[in-house]
């Protein structure tokens, strides 16, 4: 049987993804490796035995030793604010993983993909993006990234760079960008029946992010034909894990 | 002996001894589950224990909604680590669900509407330890958390909660389920942290 152990995991470097998220680096002595979209439980304690543990998505795919996440401060939470606000390279928290294998895709994996991300529900589908890029699959992959501003992007210069193969749509629901011709909304059918697959097509659907957006765009999804077996969700809000 | 983070002192909040290690508490009630939300018509709903020796005992809606009921007051705590206390529900007991229910069998197999599936004892699920809930908090059981019935066993970790739930296998060997499948721990106790599988 396989155990999870805790390891040691040292921040390598972190960087601001936006103005109130933060991609991490670790370096994790004895990482067995990960499936693009599975997640770590990271585990803080204090100097007085006090621990605090929540579960964040990896937004690499599995690269030795190194294990990246992003993470968003939620606002007077216990475990984010440290991660993005104190946590400084050489400084050491305990992961442990990787954990999930519903939530994944696979490179040898034919199918066609739709990512549909909220917000930080992007985070594990960025993993897949990766995966893909890495692995030379041809597979075609579309994603769909609702967002509240053009500033709230995540991976905004990576994402822009051409990437065949990989169709990108984002759906602004607050203020979009100059030039952009949907008004800002919330995720409707349009969206999904233009910027998808048709259901003919057969894709994996992988949607994530927080609960209200995960249900609206899984509903949809099954309003276009998309079959319930084919649509994998994850939901998260603040504290939604 | 664990690694100590540097500057974390955390936001400790007395819970007087409720909550589990490594849970925290939530006053909102977030929603966790692997696909699309099913939607189930009542007049299509039904809820079935099958037996060992392949007996089948089943509940049309009126006839579930005509069985004595109960309201739990109960502490819940789900894996990815949130807890909410004093969660009230209003349902069917599973003792009232086995009265004529004559078996042998050791384990359970829950299945729900939409393909999901949990296992756990027997005998987790008797002796006023689990119950086949239509109402949270005095309104009926909103879909995305399981309307129109789900399970609540609280001594377990909530994966073993099935919404949507549609009936219980019983059976002579132990079945894992969705989530015992990919990983997660077979039994699921919160107050020994059995989150995952070797834990």
């Amino acid at each position: 049987m396989r155990r999870l152990t805790w390891r040691p995991a040292e921040l390598v470097e972190g960087s601001a993804e936006t103005a109130t998220a933060r991609t991490l680096r670790f370096r994790v002595p004895g990482w067995p490796g990960h499936l693009a979209g599975q997640h770590v439980d990271v585990r803080l304690t204090a100097e007085d035995g006090y621990t605090a543990q929540r579960s964040y998505s990896m937004a690499a795919p599995a690269d030795g030793d190194l294990v990246e996440l992003t993470v968003e401060t939620v606002a007077d939470g216990e475990v984010s604010p440290y991660l993005t606000e104190e946590l400084r390279a050489g400084d050491q928290v305990e992961l442990r993983g990787p954990v999930g294998g519903w939530f994944v895709w696979r490179p040898e994996s034919k199918a066609p993909v739709l990512l549909v991300g909220g917000g930080s529900g992007i985070v594990p589908l960025m993993a897949m993006i990766r995966e893909r890029r890495k692995a030379g699959s041809r597979v075609p992959f579309r994603l769909l990234y609702s967002v509240r501003d053009p500033e709230r992007r995540y991976y905004a210069e990576e994402l822009r760079r051409p990437d065949p193969g990989l169709d990108i749509t984002y759906l602004y629901t607050r203020s979009a960008p100059d030039g952009v011709s949907r008004p800002a909304r919330r995720i409707m059918l349009d969206d999904l029946a233009e910027g998808g697959w048709p259901a003919t097509f057969e894709p994996d659907c992988y949607v994530c992010g927080p609960t209200g957006f995960v249900e609206a765009a899984a509903d949809l999804l099954l309003a276009l034909g998309h079959a319930p077996e084919r649509i994998r969700t994850e939901r998260f809000g603040p504290t939604g894990g | 002996m664990s690694i100590i983070s540097r500057g974390f002192r955390g936001k400790r909040r007395d819970d007087g001894g409720r909550v589990p290690p490594g849970q925290y508490l939530v006053d909102d009630f977030p929603v966790l589950s692997a696909g699309p939300t099913p939607r189930v018509p009542l007049d299509r709903w039904e809820f079935a224990i099958d037996t060992e020796a392949e007996q089948t005992h089943r509940w049309s809606w009126q006839e579930f909604m005509a069985l004595p009921s109960e309201t739990p007051t109960v502490d819940i705590h789900c894996v990815t680590k949130w807890s909410k206390l004093d969660t009230s529900w209003e349902g069917v007991s599973l003792d009232v669900l086995f009265e004529d229910v004559e078996t042998a069998a050791e384990y359970a197999l829950v299945y729900s509407y939409g393909g999901y599936t949990t296992n756990l004892p027997l005998e987790d699920l008797l002796d006023g330890k689990a119950w086949i809930v239509h109402r949270f908090d005095g309104e009926e059981l909103e879909p995305r958390h399981g309307g129109p019935a789900r399970l609540i066993v609280p001594h377990l970790y909530f994966w073993k909660s099935a919404k949507w739930v549609r009936g219980i296998r019983l059976l002579n060997e132990d079945w894992p389920g969705f989530w015992e499948t990919a990983g997660y721990h077979n039994y699921g106790d919160p107050w020994r942290e059995q989150r995952y599988e070797g834990d």
